[in-house]
């Protein structure tokens, strides 16, 4: 098997000097795929994906983007790899309008962004709609796709997504899951952390259930969905 | 009907223009405050003193220049030492973040920690200030004095009030309104100015999008010694230049930003003419403009004055007081850290 485009390989570690939270963990997606990562509350989903993104210390294990060990760079630096990361909380500028959102998702970039731009306002409409108003005064659903659209502007080779649906309704969350099957089907590969297992894995190629901080199940969502074991523990039978 | 039109003559030399011409000089303090607050996250107190040292820069150029024969025709030379006492004072405001705030960044201080640190800087400069030029009055205004005198205007309009508009004062007026647009254009429509409301608003997010905080920083102090250099020398010229009087001019300053809603440029305005006017109508003598407008077995005996100007400072206390009792993040809700 090749190498995945994007991997965090066997990782174990923690927040600053604390202790570890993830033990021998392995999170990738491949190009063209959603990867999402479900498991237990407390489980260390998050920090699963905050470690391949660079903002906990690893004592083990290493990050490979595209063949690359990019496991020493700051957070900062893995953006300008083409890395694009979308946190749970506070992922947008409230005071800011839409449109002044996705110019500072563009900050790193020095040439002309408006393709992306319209790109973005094809995939997301209503972003267009609400270009010139306070992202701040949006529905919780529209201020997700303004922190996805952030994120896109810098036209990611990677997307990373921390439980996007959190605090939105069933339709909303729907939606959003729409709309990340169209922006994986641009080519972009998608890793996301779900609180939602079921639907996520729906729509996953591949899944990883972490539990405890390592990796307990890991297959094709469909696998997974099928897994008794589970789908006992995980999915409510 | 000529009664009421002396009454709004007397209301406008007394107050209106008077505390405009206050208000503006306060929004401009107020705004390298709320500036400061905004993205270094702690109140600035020696910002009063960075107004002062600016002004001093200024004033020393002036006499250079006057020395030199050069003037500004009708206007205060002053103007044209501005640039030169921003220059100054930006270096200053620099060096201080380098060899002062930098180190509390560093450490992630907290905002606390960092008011009692700008307390410092702000004796020392206070002290620098008057070890350079002296704790006296100093006179360095020049040019024209009035634009409209008394004189001239009862003339003209053949009213028995009269009024006068200083230069200075329309100096202030005009230069705050060019400040005001040229702050709004740049942090609204550059990207450098977008960053630094980017930085303000979310930290940490603006740091995943890529903007350099130290860039962020360096740009917000230069913005700041500019707009507290303008605002010393516009006070400075419109009243006269002390050192002590920067350390009064802290609370009103200090107070309109607040009112505004720290972090807010433009409750920083709003938070200027409201301390401003405030101020000035709670401590004018209302008899005059009283005596015009009601019948006359009315006229009072009394000045009708609610509060001596010794009391001033008072009314932005008070101000400051309710607001922060009732409306804790100010006007334009700003920021509470």
């Amino acid at each position: 098997m090749s190498e995945p485009f994007l991997i965090g390989d066997s990782m174990t570690g923690g927040y600053g000097n604390g202790p570890d939270i993830l033990h021998d963990c392995t999170i990738a997606v491949n190009k063209g795929e959603i990867a999402v990562i479900v498991g237990p509350n407390g489980a260390g989903k998050s920090t699963g994906m905050k470690a391949v993104f660079g903002m906990l210390n690893l004592n083990k294990g290493s990050v490979r983007l595209d063949g690359e060990d990019i496991t020493a760079l700051s957070p900062q630096d893995r953006v300008v790899k083409g890395m694009g990361f979308v946190p749970q909380t506070s992922n947008i500028f409230t005071s800011m309008t839409v449109e002044e959102n996705l110019e500072m998702g563009a900050f790193i970039r020095r040439d002309d962004y408006k393709d992306t731009m319209t790109q973005i306002y094809d995939l997301f409409p209503i972003l267009k709609e609400k270009r010139y108003q306070a992202a701040g005064e949006l529905s919780g659903g529209q201020r997700q796709q303004v922190a996805v659209g952030r994120a896109l502007m810098t036209q990611p080779k990677v997307l990373m997504l921390d439980e996007p649906t959190a605090g939105v309704s069933p339709i909303v969350m729907d939606e959003l899951f729409d709309r990340i099957i169209e922006v994986a089907r641009t080519g972009i590969p998608i890793l996301m952390v779900e609180q939602n297992a079921r639907q996520a894995l729906e729509i996953a190629d591949k899944g990883y259930v972490l539990v405890q901080g390592a990796n307990a199940f890991t297959g094709t969502g469909k696998e997974l969905l099928a897994d008794p074991e589970v789908r006992k523990s995980f999915l409510g039978g | 009907m000529i009664d009421f039109l002396n009454a709004f003559v007397a209301l406008s030399n007394f107050v209106l223009i008077p505390a405009i011409s206050y208000g503006a000089q306060l929004a401009l303090g107020a705004l390298g405050v709320t500036l400061i607050y905004g993205i270094l996250r702690f109140s600035n107190f020696a910002h009063g003193d960075t107004m002062a040292f600016g002004a001093m820069c200024t004033i020393l150029v002036t006499w250079l220049f006057q020395s030199w024969g050069i003037s500004f025709g009708p206007l205060p030379t002053a103007l044209l030492a501005m640039p030169f006492g921003i220059l100054a004072t930006m270096g200053l405001v620099l060096f201080t973040d380098r060899y002062v705030y930098k180190f509390y960044r560093e450490q992630k201080a907290k905002p606390v920690i960092l008011v009692i640190v700008s307390l410092g800087v702000m004796f020392i400069l206070n002290g620098l200030v008057r070890f350079i030029i002296g704790p006296n009055d100093q006179r360095f205004s020049d040019g024209e004095r009035f634009i409209i005198s008394v004189r001239e205007f009862k003339a003209l309009t053949g009213l028995k009030e009269g009024l006068a508009f200083k230069t200075t004062q329309g100096i202030t007026i005009v230069t705050a309104v060019i400040v005001v647009i040229a702050l709004f254009w740049f942090l609204n429509r550059t990207r450098t100015g977008k960053s630094m409301r980017a930085y303000s608003d979310n930290e940490d997010l603006a740091l995943l999008s890529g903007i350099n905080p130290e860039r962020v920083v360096m740009v917000t102090w230069l913005i700041v010694a500019a707009l507290a250099t303008i605002a010393g020398t516009l006070y400075g010229l419109d009243k006269s230049f002390k050192p002590f009087i920067f350390l009064q001019l802290l609370l009103p300053v200090f107070a309109a930003a607040i009112v505004g809603g720290l972090g807010s440029p433009l409750g920083a305005i709003a938070g200027g003419f409201t301390i401003a006017f405030s101020e000035v109508m709670i401590t004018y003598a209302w008899k005059k403009v009283a005596t015009y407008v009601v019948p006359e077995s009315w006229a009072p005996d009394t000045l009708v004055q609610l509060l001596s100007t010794d009391y001033k400072f008072a009314v932005s206390f008070v101000i400051l007081i309710i607001v922060l009792l009732f409306r804790p993040t100010g006007l334009f809700a700003g920021k509470s850290v």
